[in-house]
């Protein structure tokens, strides 16, 4: 039987964004997928050493908030200084008690699966990133080489 | 609950831990033994008959006990 092959594309820098891509690809590694992540403009965050990932109330009414928040807040009220530093602590808080894997725990595994991890050159550039920044194994490269793979992965999602 | 040769505590974890603890587990076992795996996350149930059935690893039982799932695993 042929190596199945999942190609994913990460777009997205915040806190709750990050598990998506990260759970799939190494669970996917579990299963035995050959697996690629191809990490693109906010996504580059995604591949930093330091983490500094939040999450936002902002723009964002699905998002449950703690004490009906929600309900009597006023939309303004959640731009207030501080807010968005509140909710990412609660949010990192339920997420440990609840045993939901940190994004760094679910990064490391996916390195661990050799889970290939790529950064998008172009928009490394154009946000000025520099690679030191980054974890080590990263690979750097553009559209045509995710083509490569993409092109022949079985599943195939962007995020 | 048969024999077993290894057992993993998964419980309190939640998805995908305990899938990629297993997996982990299982690499480091030869084939045909068993693992014994607890888990209590009920997302568990469906997820570990997905991975035996995607990986060749045989789920030889998957039961519900004292408020935690068990699942026994034989490496292909």
């Amino acid at each position: 039987m042929d190596q199945k092959k999942l190609a994913i594309i990460a777009t997205k820098g915040s806190l709750d964004w990050a598990y998506p891509p990260f759970i799939l690809a190494s669970t996917a590694a579990a299963l035995g997928y050959e697996t690629q992540i191809f990490f693109t403009f906010y996504g580059l965050q995604l591949l930093k050493k330091k983490l500094s990932l939040e999450v936002t109330p902002l723009g964002n009414p699905g998002m449950p908030m703690p004490m009906g928040m929600d309900k009597w807040f006023p939309v303004l009220g959640l731009a207030l200084p501080g807010m968005q530093g509140m909710m990412t602590y609660m949010m990192k808080d339920k997420m440990k008690k609840k045993g939901v894997a940190s994004i760094e725990e679910l990064r490391e595994l996916c390195i661990e699966a050799e889970v290939k991890l790529i950064a998008c050159q172009m928009t490394v550039d154009l946000f000025d990133l520099d690679r030191a920044e980054f974890i080590g194994g990263v690979e750097y490269a553009g559209a045509a080489a995710f083509f490569e793979f993409a092109g022949e992965s079985d599943i195939c999602l962007y995020i | 609950m048969a024999d077993f040769d290894q057992e993993l505590d998964a419980s309190g974890l939640n998805c995908p831990l305990p899938i990629l603890r297993a997996k982990k587990t299982l690499s480091g076992m030869s084939a045909g033994q068993i693992l014994h795996i607890i888990a209590t996350d009920p997302g568990s149930v469906k997820d570990f008959d997905a991975f035996a059935k995607q990986t060749g690893n045989e789920l030889l039982e998957s039961k519900e006990e004292g408020g935690k799932f068990h699942f026994l695993i034989k490496k292909a």
